[in-house]
């Protein structure tokens, strides 16, 4: 258990090491800088602008500093305006540096607003998309071939079957011009977060739907299955307890992805309903040039995929007791 | 058991989700908008751009403002000006009851304060130009990098020499360091205002007296740090004035305070000594403040010295970088976070700001929440208590909220539904001072023939452009200087708009064009028009009219045209280096001066872009620009306009119109040329105002939903 | 072993030419007959097949239908709404106006004027805001989106499936090593990696194009399918683990087959099923990721068209205004339907193809 704790740790810091390498030095291959405007800037201006984002160094320096602990800096820490007094910069102190579009924010700043409504927006979604597909793929499996299954199927599949932005074309013409229910856009109470998650989850829960009922058609077609049918228990409690049971491997090993897929990949869902969350800053960071926000956000996401995808193998073992936490 | 575990769980998150949603519930604001964006910065000194304006504009206020409806310089913070005779001086009168939201009182020296710190290229200001019409500014602001180092980084005794051309040496410091030394062994009164001025010509003969050696000055006395000076320095002739300037400066920045004359090899002898380090590594800027054209007189009294007469300078003395920021508020913050002042100074809970309205709180991505600001020296006739700026970069959902209610003004809507509110009485276009055009990179073949170029030009059917794609009654465009502008009258290509309808001028072009690519051995018989690419940046519109163009060219002209669409990003660097043939290009003026334009297309000037040059083009704006007289000043950026449209290395498609959408209830909100609205004026009207308003609306115009108090929010009537 | 030469073996007093005929005669049901049958019993998957054969042959003979150019500019000031009932025809004529064709669709193109000349359809499902057709641009659009998605999935399936495959096979330091090189890809943001491909792409298309006759499309291609292959990679990767201890890899190692002979003969075909079932899921993501890329204006460049630039056109239509609900509504439901049809076939062809189904129902 412990050893299984170290690999997984020692795995994790090899994996930053190398998005956060690849990372920094791929984003600066790519044309353009933060600093590039409609209006070109003065040479004199531009280069103090770059002198003070010491990104006149050169990139190996750059990204020494970037990744700290050492503050390389001579004459302090003026990268973010300090008179020499910081001895540890970078991220190994958790210093992820200021952000170069949102001058007056840290990456810390904006990561510590957005995420949390990031977090209550995929939180949302997923329940939708839990609730919704559990309960559509565990009556598809249960009345397999019947029309149940097939509508079920049918509507589960058009979860994935459009874009989401074209989902929430939909969403906002029948909830709130037709049937005016639910704000249009924005943040700020629970109301505001139907639709977005409810957009955000679909895709989600068709997938789930999907898994589930994979998944419980073939437990259901076990032994161990027939033996509680046969022994007499009502069916229902073998479905509960014995079926489900087994019948949700596979959606649990997909809770990982997922979730970290709806929490960062509500950009499009974030743009079209103004949520102020993560994902806007997914992409908009990398567009912007904006390499510390970028590089935070990287490193954000890599972080949760790894420590959800470890959770989920966890949980796995709880699960289904065949399965031992494998040293790999 | 683990089943219900794990529900409760899930249960938990979701009650955790939805406290987290419900607790950011607001309040609406009196007024709301949409910036469009999150702005970068709070600090007026290093932003540019449009929402980044307009948040300043409410936050700030400048020596002058903007009179809402002509955009006219009026007093502000100043409540009067003199300007010397020769134009170049201008003295500012600050307003007494001025004060910053910290109840401080707002002073020359801040603004001197201001516009140094502006200037300083720490700062990294991106509009700092800007200012460069002050004497001595431009100086000011290059970076130096050729410095070397000397003196103890422990006790922070830091000097830095430069060496001239001309073998001497100029020597600075940070200016505490100076004072400390050079001042203190002068007798007499210190105060703060006036530190010592009377004793810089005493000091200065003390120095020029060859005494240098033997004073008690700091910088001579520990002997290491100048060796080669206490043999046989010569001090600068121009010293008495360059200490006086020092002396007079309370902002503790590094100056050059002295030259020296030093030993041939000297100065080799002691960088092998390693007692002169290369300083190129410790970045340091030594500014040069003896010939800068900034001093505050008094606490009320500012003046200004210009390099030469500018007509437009009060324009951008009411232009929102160059506003004030508080001195206190900068100092304190670097007392209280040594470290990290400038991310702290302007975070909404530590910025202090003068104007109509101060800062709630900023949600990034969200929204900026201002109210009113009970200090301002004109609170009285500002009427909204709260105002939210909103940071919605999606058309359709701003859009969207502003036609359920949600937002009171919106500047972009989507150009689809144009047609549809171009009769609403809340969707009033007006003429802005923009122009949209392309950029052709004049270095390649074949587009470094005039002819082509024109023939481009001429093959763009820019009405279908208008009509059916920016929609909202853009005028089209045979030259680059959108109209407007005070005394400059419309400058057009040859055989611009001269048929008697649209569609017969755009087939007399297309023949013309045809001719003109003919003429430059392409086409039929000739040589084949290699394929060419048109740039534009991620944009509906600007795919839209791109489409529209290349269709023109490829149908009219049978021109093979592709299109690239390039992030933003990629496509200025691509229009910087001049990677492209053809990139959509735009320009919105700074102030209502053909200047703004036409400054653009000098010979290498950073926004040419073109590889395009022309010395007659150079020599007429260059020398315009110390023209004191408007009439001939005008006429010869007139001519230069001429040149540029008969050579062409822009293609002019249309004159932008504004395009706000805004809740007819709202009073003090006027169209004006350069699209700026200005928070202090505006207020909700009544229901009888508003009664009265759409009585002189033309009777065909649509009447839309106004939400708003019904009661109004009044402003006094001396703002109306 | 006693005998590795096969003729020693005891067969029974027939000789092996005998007993190989005698083989021969039973026929067995090889899984690809027995799926097949299976796919035809089961009829959702069965009629989604069709209606993705028909779709794709209409997507293939485009040119050659009377259908306005789906590029053909018609400046009006509004998108123009469907015209009912669907009998009336265009009266603008037809005009042969396209981006570069390839040779094929040029003959078609003008096999088209020769046959229909300038009839053409009306505007049946109406027009959008430049008075192009939209029922063309549906039509043309689906071939884009067909040929990424398709061009996608199969760059995908050709590294993932030797990805995995080679890792399963060698398994122990090697496969570890090889799948936490995967864990790491997984674990970059690859929307990122795809702004990044596509912008140096972009850098480099002229060089591309001139040296070695790549365009920008086939690179986008082959960036989605880089970034897909990781999912494929992970199942071919599992199932050849379970595989590669079976007798018959074992005989043809014991026979000296080399170690690529082994995975690409041996191993491959035996999850191709579940490669294919993959397969079918990977294509449906594949277009939705071209609709996001579109999005964020990344996608396909015009006059080219896609269902992903259509949708998002529609999307932007969404407002109180005026709803201008063709724009949204048709190319929603053609996406739709495709994607739906593959993926039920995807689910058909998973219980067809699935071993453990084998025998039942």
């Amino acid at each position: 258990m412990l050893r299984f704790f170290f690999q997984r740790l020692l795995w994790f810091a090899i994996t930053l090491w190398v998005v956060v390498t690849v990372s920094f030095f791929l984003m600066r291959q790519v044309r353009g800088g933060p600093f590039d405007g409609e209006r070109a800037l003065n040479e004199a201006i531009e280069r103090n602008i770059k002198a003070r984002y010491h990104l006149d160094w050169p990139q190996w320096k750059q990204y020494l500093q970037y990744v700290g602990p050492l503050n390389l800096d001579d004459h302090g820490a003026q990268f973010l305006g300090g008179d020499g007094t910081d001895v540890f910069t970078g991220i190994l102190v958790g210093d992820f540096g200021p952000s170069f579009k949102y001058r007056d924010f840290t990456v810390n700043d904006i990561i510590g607003q957005s995420l949390p409504i990031s977090i209550s927006l995929g939180v949302i979604s997923l329940m939708w998309a839990l609730l919704l597909g559990l309960s559509a793929g565990i009556a598809s499996a249960l009345w397999r071939g019947s029309t149940t299954d097939v509508a079920l199927r049918l509507v589960a599949t058009t979860g994935i079957a459009l874009p989401n932005f074209t989902v929430a074309g939909f969403l906002v013409i029948f909830f709130v011009f037709t049937i005016p229910l639910l704000p249009v856009a924005g943040y700020g109470s629970w109301r505001h977060l139907v639709l977005p998650g409810f957009a955000l989850g679909a895709p989600f829960a068709a997938y789930i739907a999907r898994l589930t009922r994979t998944g419980m058609l073939e437990v259901l077609s076990q032994d161990y299955i027939r033996t509680a049918h046969a022994k007499g228990l009502p069916p229902r409690l073998v479905l509960l307890r014995h079926a489900l049971k087994g019948g949700l491997l596979p959606v649990v090993s997909y809770l990982g992805p997922a979730t970290a897929g709806i929490l960062t990949g509500s950009l499009v869902i974030e743009r079209i309903f103004a949520i102020p969350g993560t994902g806007s800053h997914f992409v908009n960071s990398a567009l912007n040039r904006d390499y510390t926000l970028a590089m935070g956000v990287t490193i954000l996401y890599t972080v949760l995929v790894y420590a959800l995808n470890t959770l989920v193998d966890f949980a796995y073992t709880l699960l289904d007791p065949r399965i031992k936490l494998e040293e790999s | 058991m683990r089943q219900t575990l794990a529900f409760v769980l899930l249960g938990g998150l979701g009650a955790l989700a939805l406290a987290i949603a419900s607790s950011a519930r607001l309040e609406r604001a009196d007024f709301t908008f949409n910036n469009g964006a999150e702005v970068s910065t709070l600090d007026p000194a290093t932003v540019s751009g449009v929402p980044e304006g307009r948040v300043v504009r409410l936050l700030f206020e400048g020596l002058c403002v903007k009179d809402p409806k002509t955009l006219e310089a009026l007093p502000g913070m100043a409540e009067s000006w003199d300007l010397s005779e020769d134009g170049k001086t201008y003295t500012f009168h600050i307003r007494k009851e001025a004060k910053w939201t910290d109840g401080t009182p707002v002073t020359a020296y801040d603004f001197e304060y201001s516009w140094r710190r502006m200037l300083n290229p720490l700062t990294a200001a991106e509009y700092a130009y800007q200012l460069w019409y002050i004497e001595g500014a431009k100086h000011y602001t290059i970076f130096n990098d050729e410095l070397e180092y000397i003196g103890d980084s422990e006790t922070g005794h830091d000097f830095w020499i430069q060496e001239q051309a001309n073998g001497r040496v100029r020597v600075g410091c940070v200016q505490s360091l100076l004072t400390s030394n050079l001042v203190g062994s002068f007798a007499g009164n210190r105060s703060p205002k006036s530190p010592l001025k009377h004793n810089v010509k005493e000091g200065a003969d003390f120095l020029q007296h060859g005494t240098l050696m033997a004073t008690p000055l700091g910088i001579c006395e520990q002997e290491h740090w100048f060796p080669f000076a206490l043999r046989d320095a010569k001090l600068n002739p121009d010293l008495p004035e360059t200490i006086g300037a020092l002396l007079d400066d309370p902002y503790n920045e590094k100056h050059w305070f002295a030259e020296f004359e030093v030993d041939a090899g000297a100065l080799d002898a002691q960088r092998e000594s390693g007692m002169i380090r290369n300083g190129k590594q410790y970045r340091e800027e030594i500014l040069d403040v003896a010939g800068l054209g900034l001093h505050a007189l008094d606490d009320t009294r500012f003046e200004v010295t210009l390099e030469a007469p500018t007509p437009y300078f009060l324009d951008i003395c009411a232009f929102y970088p160059v506003f004030p920021v508080s001195r206190k508020n900068i100092e304190d913050a670097k007392a209280k976070w040594p470290n990290s002042w400038e991310l702290k100074w302007m975070r909404s809970e530590n910025i202090v700001t003068n104007g109509p309205y101060a800062i709630e709180f900023r949600r990034v991505n969200d929204r900026i929440r201002v109210v009113k600001n009970e200090l301002y020296w004109d609170a009285d006739n500002v009427a909204m208590n709260t105002i939210d700026a909103l940071a919605i970069d999606h058309l359709g959902t701003s859009l969207n909220l502003y036609l359920m209610g949600e937002i009171d003004w919106i500047d972009r809507p989507i150009t689809n539904v144009i047609p549809r509110l171009m009769p609403r009485e809340d969707f009033n276009p007006a003429p802005y001072l923009g122009s949209y055009f392309y950029r052709v990179n004049v270095t390649k073949p074949p587009f470094d023939d005039p002819r082509v170029r024109r023939a481009l030009a001429l093959s763009i059917d820019r009405q279908a452009i208008v009509t059916s794609i920016t929609k909202a009654g853009e005028q089209i465009a045979y030259g680059f200087v959108p109209p407007g502008m005070h005394g400059y009258s419309l400058i057009e290509m040859e055989h611009g708009q001269d048929e008697a309808t649209p569609e017969l001028t755009f087939a007399r072009h297309v023949e013309e064009a045809k001719a003109l690519l003919a003429e430059a051995g392409f086409g039929p018989g000739g040589k084949t028009f290699p394929t060419f690419e048109i740039h534009y940046n991620t944009d509906q519109t600007h795919k839209d009219i791109a489409e529209v163009v290349a269709d023109g060219w490829n149908r009219n002209l049978g021109l093979n045209v592709k299109l690239l669409n390039q992030e933003w990003k990629v496509y200025l660097d691509a229009q910087n280096s001049l990677d492209f043939q053809v990139s959509r290009s735009a320009w919105i003026g700074d102030y209502s001066d053909p200047n703004t334009f036409l400054d653009m297309f000098l010979t290498g000037g950073e926004n040419n872009r073109t590889g395009w040059g022309n010395p007659e083009y150079d020599r007429l704006v260059g020398e315009a620009a110390s023209v004191s007289d408007d009439k001939t000043r005008l006429w010869m950026l007139a001519q230069a306009e001429k040149i540029l449209m008969e050579e062409m290395p822009i293609l002019p498609i249309y004159y932008y119109v504004t395009r706000n959408l805004v809740n007819p209830r709202l009073g003090g909100f006027h169209a004006n040329i350069q699209d700026e609205h200005f928070g202090k004026f505006w207020y909700w009207m009544s229901d009888e105002q508003l009664a009265e308003r759409r009585a002189k609306q033309p009777a065909d115009w649509e009447h839309v939903s106004a939400p708003g108090p019904a009661a109004g929010l009044y402003s006094p009537a001396s703002q109306r | 072993m006693a005998g590795k030469n096969p003729k020693s073996w005891d067969l029974g007093g027939k000789n092996f030419e005998e007993l190989a005929s005698e083989a021969a005669k039973f026929k067995g049901e090889s899984l690809w007959q027995d799926a097949w049958r299976r796919l035809k019993a089961n009829r959702t998957a069965w009629w989604s097949l069709l209606f993705l054969g028909v779709f794709m042959t209409i997507a293939m003979i485009a040119p050659l239908m009377p259908i306005p150019s789906p590029v053909f500019l018609d400046l009006q000031l509004e998108p123009q709404p469907p015209i009912w009932p669907w009998t009336n025809f265009g009266t603008g004529g037809f005009e042969p106006q396209y981006w570069e064709l390839s040779a094929l669709d040029n003959f078609m193109v003008d096999t088209r004027v020769a046959i229909f000349g300038d009839w053409q359809t009306g505007p049946w499902l109406g027009t959008d805001g430049k008075g192009r057709d939209i029922l063309s641009r549906i039509i043309w659009g689906s071939r884009t989106s067909i040929l990424v998605s398709l061009a996608a999935a199969f760059c995908s399936l050709a590294i993932g499936v030797s990805y995995g495959a080679v890792a399963g096979y060698l398994g122990g330091r090697i496969d570890n090593l090889m799948m936490r090189v995967v864990d790491i890809l997984y674990s970059i943001p690859f929307i990122f990696l795809v702004i990044f491909l596509i912008t140096i792409v972009n850098e480099y298309r002229a060089e591309l194009e001139d040296n070695y006759g790549i365009d920008r499309e086939t690179v986008f291609y082959v960036v989605i399918g880089a970034v897909y292959w990781l999912t494929m990679a992970r199942v071919v990767r599992g199932q050849v683990l379970s595989l590669r201890n079976q007798e018959f890899i074992e005989a043809a190692r014991v026979l000296g087959a080399s170690t690529a002979r082994i995975v690409f003969v041996h191993l491959v075909p035996n999850v191709l099923s579940i490669v294919i079932v993959y397969l079918t899921l990977t294509i449906p993501a594949v277009m939705l990721f071209e609709a996001f890329l579109s999005f964020l204006g990344l996608g396909i460049e015009p006059p080219k068209v896609s269902w992903g630039i259509l949708a998002v056109d529609g999307s932007e239509m969404v407002n109180p205004v005026k709803l201008y609900w063709w724009l949204v509504l048709f190319p929603a439901g053609a996406m739709g339907t495709t994607l739906l049809a593959l993926n039920l076939l995807g689910d058909g062809l998973r219980d067809a193809l699935d071993p453990k189904m084998r025998g039942r129902d």
